[in-house]
């Protein structure tokens, strides 16, 4: 009886996060540019779409660049910080972690105004170089929280170990720390990448008049014209997140890494 | 290994990096935004340097006290409905299999990843009259025509709820996940049925990470921007609409600067309020 | 009948047996302890007791009635866990109303009740405390007056004392056994420690691999284990194969006079208690070893005698001090009174 409330609440629940995403997989597959639910007979057209049309492909691949740059840049970011707050006792130094957790922490549209202000300032508004240092700032929370707490699950007698067998910091970095610290490594890497790829406010304030990434093309879509390639784009977003986070999932232990996460600690 | 202070100049090599990019592209942007919030408005331009309170002034309009009080009257909805709905869900969820909540995870996490773009025209469509919900009310006979649900109030606050449920089971999931099973087993065989050890044991030991959650949610939904442009109607826009609105389509910026700077101190002030609910529940 | 009876209990989680053909009788008002090495299943037998987990088959009676599926709520038992489970958001008071609040008992007769458990577990004056700020042994005594708030038919006990230290554990061993009796309440009590059953127990209950091997008063567990497992598991022992041919039976390449040996068996294993092997003169004894490593424990003096390729410690008391050094040889005497003759 409980057991089955159980089920009928987790049902209800993955009902509502599931709805929005199977009325626009129906509208993907229309066969006429109509967004009609249910769909009027059947193509996989506005998949292709996606990578045919040059207006999408770029979208597509702006995207995918900026992600894949921004999430590296932040990890640049966050590496050095969190070893440093690891391997040093340096409580002033805590202010920059407090630093790297603001942008995400407070609402998106102050760290967007605060960055366009910035850029319209020193007079790069518009580049997309840009874009790829505001994303990278915007998201270094992301592998922050998750090195943090990959170099809090080190045994530091690990560091004293190799140290007594002749190792320098530097090859105990290269050595030892950095093969514990991969997954964390991986999975901030990922989380950065993924929610670079969906956002919005930030890049339509850096780049918004000059280039477009998919997020600002869906939403410039919606304006002026629907396409069911928008629901495409969608899908094709669901499917890349699922993916990531199910390989991270896979190789990596998701519950302790969202153990942490959010509690911040 | 010791923690050492740092010794030498060179030991604060690492932190070089990450310290200039932050102060850099965070700190500067954050204070030049601050200083624009008191410069004036150059039409031909962005704006042109001074000392001005006029941007802070134009708050105390009747327009400006709606939008300010729709928006946390809306952030307090999406705040609440998210927080009922996800405590006892995250609760079941950490009781449940590791691999069921893997997949949960996955699933929370990819929702919560996806663009307000994205969830903004999946509940439009969802809305839509031609692809909405509604038609299959229609094909199951309970309906008679096919309607529009959107733009409304109602379709605002669903999908605020939709973007914000997984943050919400996302930041209840650790609390949750620790807290000891015993507890209930121990409210179960002193004579309380599962529901009633839910109330009071759950919920109560809970209780400081409940109005923390809360609270975190409702920062979040405040900093929603596009699904009340999306799905609502002009009287449904928040402040950060607002923000966006005068930046890039007015050419306002010392105004939309200034309601920005006036939205941080508002977060700020929860995010103190959370700080401390988090102390008591430490020392409680 | 009275009391708690388990009948051909099952329980497999997947394909792993957990718990396999339990059978179990408690007389009302006895005190068992259920004795295992970790993984043999007695947590989780108490856990099927308290309708915690469901057996995958069998039945549970109390007093006669069935309970096996009986919701845990509703079985009107008293628990103690091993992590005590108090309630972190409420006082010490609040915590052992809490059963008596559930079932709606007036706020005078509850405060009654906890003032009275309070003076039994010597915490009067403790009720508005926050559960924090108590030392483990209070906690301990708080989580045992929770459980008895409802004068339960059944207590149940997992692992209580694991979380104290050495002494405060032997003391709250003894005050658990005083109140039992005092109550006369049918308990149940897992364990590992063998001194800890030994103790408090009427009825020992050794498990292993999800079995019950042995359900017996204490010292006849000691005495009269009946397998190796059991004369392994509790106390020290030496384990000393044998062979018999129908006149005799031969250990240690001896043999042992007036040793019986039931019809049919021509090899086993013999338990001897460690302070059953006496040390004597080479030429005293028909077994003769010698003497690898002295441990001289001050209450206690153990001898470790290499006989015939196998190691066999013999204890002795500090009056009866032996007068050997490691390299010595020396004559072994059992007494076929003292060893208990187990199949391998």
């Amino acid at each position: 009886m409980n057991a089955l409330l159980q089920k009928v609440y987790f049902g209800l629940v993955g009902l509502f996060l599931s709805l929005p995403i199977i009325v626009v997989a129906g509208v993907s597959v229309n066969e006429k540019q109509t967004l009609a639910f249910p769909p009027q007979g059947f193509s996989l057209g506005w998949y292709g779409e996606i990578f045919t049309n040059s207006e999408w492909r770029s979208a597509l691949f702006a995207s995918i660049t900026l992600a894949a740059l921004s999430a590296a840049v932040a990890l640049l970011i966050a590496l050095p910080l969190a070893w440093f707050l690891w391997r040093r006792h340096a409580p002033w130094a805590n202010i920059f972690q407090l630093l790297g957790i603001a942008p995400f922490t407070l609402p998106p549209v102050i760290t967007a105004l605060g960055l366009l202000t910035f850029w319209a300032t020193t007079g790069f508004y518009g580049q997309p170089a840009t874009a790829v240092i505001s994303h990278a700032i915007f998201f270094v929370t992301l592998p922050l929280v998750t090195l943090s707490l990959g170099f809090s699950s080190i045994d530091r007698s690990l560091v004293e170990a190799a140290a007594t067998m002749g190792a320098d910091d530097r090859t105990i970095f290269r050595t030892v720390v950095l093969p514990l610290i991969l997954p964390y490594l991986i999975s901030g890497y990922a989380f950065a990448f993924v929610l670079s790829l969906n956002e919005y406010i930030v890049a339509y304030m850096t780049i918004g008049f000059t280039m477009e990434t998919l997020p600002i093309k869906i939403f410039n879509a919606l304006r002026y014209g629907y396409t069911p390639t928008m629901a495409s784009v969608t899908i094709l977003f669901v499917a890349i997140a699922a993916t990531i986070f199910g390989l991270v999932a896979r190789f990596g232990d998701l519950p302790k890494l969202l153990g942490a996460m959010s509690s911040r600690d | 290994m010791r923690r050492e202070a740092p010794q030498k100049f060179s030991d604060y090599g690492p932190l070089f990096f990450p310290a200039g990019m932050l102060i850099v592209f965070f700190v500067v942007p954050f204070a030049t935004m601050i200083a624009v919030s008191f410069f004036r408005r150059d039409p031909a331009g962005f704006y042109s340097p001074d000392f001005v309170f006029d941007n802070y002034a134009r708050f105390l309009s009747l327009f400006f006290g709606k939008v300010l009080g729709f928006s946390l009257f809306l952030a307090v909805m999406v705040a609440i409905c998210c927080v009922v709905l996800a405590v006892p869900f995250t609760y079941l969820l950490s009781r449940a299999k590791r691999k069921t909540q893997v997949l949960w995870l996955v699933a929370l996490l990819s929702i919560l990843s996806l663009s307000e773009v994205i969830i903004g025209f999946a509940w439009s469509t969802l809305f839509s009259r031609t692809a909405g919900i509604t038609n299959l009310l229609v094909m199951l006979g309970i309906m008679n025509e096919a309607v529009a649900l959107n733009p409304s109030f109602g379709a605002v606050l669903t999908a605020m709820v939709y973007q914000a449920l997984p943050y919400t089971v996302l930041v209840l999931y650790p609390a949750l996940v620790r807290l000891d099973p015993t507890l209930t087993e121990a409210a179960r065989t002193l004579g309380a049925s599962p529901m009633k050890s839910f109330f009071t044991v759950v919920v109560p030991a809970l209780r400081n990470t409940i109005v923390a959650t809360l609270i975190m949610v409702f920062i979040f939904a405040l900093g929603s921007y596009l699904l009340p442009q999306i799905l609502g109607r002009p009287q449904h826009w928040t402040l950060s609409v607002l923000i966006t609105d005068q930046a890039i389509y007015q050419s306002n910026m010392p105004f939309a600067a200034a309601m920005a700077v006036f939205l941080v101190l508002v977060t700020l002030g929860l995010v103190a309020l959370t700080v401390y609910a988090g102390r008591k529940g430490e020392a409680a | 009948m009275s009391g708690l009876t388990l009948q051909n209990i099952v329980k497999q989680f997947g394909t792993f047996t957990a718990v396999r053909n339990v059978e179990l009788t408690v007389p009302h008002g006895t005190f068992v302890c259920l004795l295992g090495p970790s993984g043999c299943g007695k947590t989780t037998l108490m856990r099927m007791v308290a309708g915690l987990d469901l057996p995958t088959s069998g039945a549970i009676r109390l007093d006669g009635k069935d309970i096996t599926n009986v919701p845990t709520h509703k079985r009107d038992l008293g628990m103690v866990f091993q992590s005590l489970a108090l309630f972190p958001h409420l006082t010490v008071g609040e915590n052992i109303a809490y059963s008596l609040r559930i079932r709606g008992i007036g706020k005078e007769a509850q405060k009654k009740r906890v003032d009275e458990l309070l003076a039994m577990i010597h915490l009067a004056g403790y009720a508005d405390r926050p559960v924090a700020k108590l030392s483990g042994g209070q906690r301990q005594r708080v989580a045992i007056a929770r459980a008895l708030a409802i004068s339960p038919k059944l207590f149940l006990l997992d692992e209580p004392l694991s979380a104290l230290d050495a002494k405060l554990r032997e003391a709250m061993q003894v005050e658990l056994r005083q109140l039992q009796q005092r109550l006369g309440i049918t308990t149940i009590v897992v364990t590992h420690d063998q001194r800890e059953a030994m103790t408090m127990a009427d009825t020992v209950v050794v498990m292993n691999g999800g079995e019950i091997r042995q359900a017996a008063p204490p010292v006849e567990i000691y005495r009269r284990p009946a397998d190796t497992f059991v004369a392994d598991f509790i106390g020290m022992t030496n384990l000393i194969d044998f062979s018999a041919d129908g006149t005799g039976a031969s250990v240690l390449g001896a043999s042992i006079p007036g040793l019986a040996i039931p019809a049919g068996l021509e090899s086993g294993i013999i338990s001897v208690r460690p302070e059953d092997v006496h040390l004597t003169a080479p030429g005293n004894a028909p077994i003769s070893g010698t003497v690898t490593f002295v441990r001289d424990l001050g209450g206690t003096i153990e001898t470790f005698v290499e006989a015939a390729g196998k190691q066999v410690v013999a204890v002795s008391m500090p009056n009866a001090r032996p007068d050997v050094a490691v390299g010595q040889t020396v004559g072994l005497k059992l007494n076929p009174a003292d060893c208990v003759v187990l199949k391998s």
